[in-house]
């Protein structure tokens, strides 16, 4: 006879309340597990994404996902010319906030490198990649935007022609994808005013030279878009990608480009590295000890619903010992209800979860390898817990019964 | 270690058994020099006042809580000698002692068959085979047909008769009682105490109730008197040879 399953069934109204309460709170915990995969995961899916054997970023710089990187657009040009080169392109990324139908819309802007990268690699669950270098985009589905609908971004509106489902960056904004020099234009562009102060000045400043006052042409152009001025620096971009062809060793043609003094290259995995330990990390860490936490408040207020129960069950414990019956009877009793509450609690957090974690604002990442893990922290907490109640109930004297 | 009873031996005989509780100023003397001997079969009451001793006395013999001084057999097992158990006394309580208390103390979520049937499984019992004889006991004290009932569905009659046959689930050669009509009315305690004697005599088993109704002393095979945690000589018209006090 099961002495812990009857009492359940007698007391099953209290044990449900019981169970529920444990369970919202070891789906906190599962949860908290869940958030701290979900950072790793939209930290680095970007990176995972574009698949680029190497990046290369500003000299001196840990890359555009820790700090600002800028480097000539066509360095993609020279890096193609580099031994075991596939192929090389630009990379743009840049985060904007606007107005958009009345509500923030913050957004990931991320260039493709048209015409080679049309965006045929992105995990579309409508419509299609990009079909023309300007004014289309592809927007991820959390951005709350629809097939066919117009952003307007600074002085040009972008169709969104495809949807991606679970595109974030590393801050949990949704991702969308534009041509290189879309993107480019989003990240530069300033009202009509500023462009034209900023041309007025330039003129100035070069009517100020000699070079202006021998070279009226230069003037001229000193008045006109950048674009006309050839002693202007070239577009700028974050990084540029590379991907290497079959069979060649990333490390050998990293060391190549670690001779230019310009430029930092990372490999992939020094790329994820650099996100993983850069701004993830307190965050990660922030997580881990939040957890570590929950979980002792869990032993602490399991162990206290198992030593109340044992504290309504004392009468009953004392008459069993009474009757004479061993002490692995009452410690099963105990063990067991606190199994079961442990289980019940791990099963309802779980299935509540499937429900509430999509629910949640950022990614919440729930993998196998963590729940096995949760399932034998909850197998350790039950036992842990029960101790306080044993300790009770093998303190009980059987002469209690006549209390 | 765990002896074997006999069954011609008494079901109990204590020698000198004494109880004290503190020490020094606040020393109280519950149970004074007593020495007692109950047959098997036979059905033995203790009466008193409040504060006589009687309770410390059954919690003594019962096993329960460990006498100052003094010997205690039981079925001709010696079980304790003075404050230390020559027994396993938990085992020995289980497979030889029975007790009813003033209440029934019945486990709550189990059936009345369940309550009957946790004993006979405490002392190895098969499951089958405890239902069987628990249902066997209910029926012999009828109450087969509130079997299935959660002690809150029945009456205290009905749940000490449970109690009674929860103490004899075992076949134990001491049924111990401690007040159990006292929460009944006339009537209903009557039968309870007709019960103890018929267990007594019909199952050999010895029974000491302890109790203040003196409307059931016919019941006994004899009854004595304890005062100031001493035993009195035993009511001389119900007294039976060969029993000592």
């Amino acid at each position: 006879m099961n002495l812990a399953i009857r009492d359940i069934r007698h007391n099953g109204g209290r044990f449900a309340l019981t169970a529920v309460g444990v369970g919202l709170l070891l789906m906190i915990v599962m949860g908290m597990g869940g958030i701290y995969r979900g950072l790793i995961r939209e930290a680095t899916l970007l990176v995972d994404k574009i698949g680029a054997d190497l990046w290369i970023v500003q000299g001196g710089t840990r890359g555009p996902f820790a700090e600002v990187s800028r480097i000539p657009a066509d360095l993609e040009d020279r890096a193609r010319g580099v031994p075991g080169v596939a192929s090389a392109q630009r990379f743009v990324s840049h985060t904007i906030q606007r107005e958009h139908r009345g509500r923030r819309l913050r957004l990931v802007v991320q260039g493709l490198g048209w015409p080679e990268d049309r965006g045929d690699w992105l995990p579309l669950v409508a419509g299609r990649p990009l079909g023309q270098a300007h004014y289309e985009m592809i927007a991820d589905r959390s951005l709350g935007l629809a097939l066919g609908e117009e952003l307007k971004l600074g002085k040009d509106a972008y169709r969104v022609v495809g949807l991606t489902k679970g595109m974030t960056g590393t801050a949990g904004d949704g991702l969308g994808f534009f041509s290189a020099s879309d993107a480019a234009a989003i990240q530069f562009d300033v009202p009509g005013e500023a462009t034209r102060l900023e041309r007025q000045a330039r003129r100035a400043r070069a009517e100020a030279l000699d070079v202006g006052q021998v070279s009226p042409l230069l003037l001229e152009r000193a008045a006109g878009p950048a674009s006309g001025i050839p002693a202007l620096a070239p577009p700028r971009v974050s990084a540029v990608t590379v991907t290497l062809q079959a069979g060649v060793d990333a490390a050998r043609v990293a060391a190549t480009f670690a001779t230019w003094p310009d430029i930092t290259v990372y490999t992939h995995r020094q790329q994820v590295d650099l996100l993983l330990s850069g701004m993830v990390d307190r965050s990660r860490r922030q997580l881990g000890l939040f957890r570590a936490l929950l979980i002792v408040i869990s032993t602490i207020i399991m162990a206290l619903i198992i030593y109340t129960l044992t504290l309504d069950k004392v009468h009953d414990i004392a008459l069993l010992k009474l009757i004479g019956a061993r002490n692995r009877v009452v410690v099963g009793l105990i063990l067991q209800q606190s199994l079961l509450i442990g289980a019940l609690g791990y099963g309802l957090a779980y299935w509540l979860g499937k429900f509430a974690f999509p629910l949640f604002p950022r990614l919440v990442v729930v993998e196998q390898g963590d729940l096995l893990a949760l399932a034998g922290i909850v197998l350790a907490i039950s036992v842990v817990a029960s101790l306080l109640g044993i300790g009770k109930a093998m303190s009980v004297e059987p002469g209690k019964v006549l209390a | 270690m765990m002896g074997e009873v006999d069954c011609g031996a008494p079901a109990i005989e204590a020698f000198g058994l004494r109880k004290v509780y503190g020490s020094g100023d606040t020393e109280v003397l519950a149970v004074s020099d007593v020495s007692l001997r109950v047959e098997r079969g036979e059905v033995v009451a203790l009466l008193g006042p409040s504060g006589a001793g009687k309770t410390t006395l059954l919690l003594a013999i019962g096993l329960i809580s460990r006498p100052t001084s003094g010997r205690i057999e039981i079925g001709g097992v010696p079980v304790m000698d003075g404050a230390r158990p020559l027994v396993n006394l938990a085992a020995f309580r289980r497979r030889h002692l029975g007790f009813v208390f003033q209440k029934a103390n019945l486990i709550p979520f189990l059936s009345a068959r369940e309550n009957v049937q946790v004993a006979l499984e405490i002392n190895d019992v098969p499951a089958r085979l405890a239902r069987r004889r628990a249902l066997d006991l209910l029926e012999y004290l009828g109450m087969a047909d509130r079997a299935r009932y959660l002690p809150e569905a029945l009456s205290g009659g009905q749940q000490q008769r449970v109690a009674v046959a929860r103490a004899l689930a075992n076949g134990p050669s001491l049924v111990l009682a401690d007040e159990p009509t006292a929460a009944l009315d006339s009537q209903r305690g009557r039968q309870v105490m007709e019960l103890f004697a018929k267990v007594a005599h019909e199952r050999g088993a010895g029974v000491v109730v302890v109790t203040h109704d003196h409307r059931s002393l016919d019941v006994f095979d004899r009854a004595f008197e304890m005062e100031d945690g001493r035993l009195c000589a035993p009511d001389s018209t119900r007294q039976r040879p060969g029993v000592t006090t």
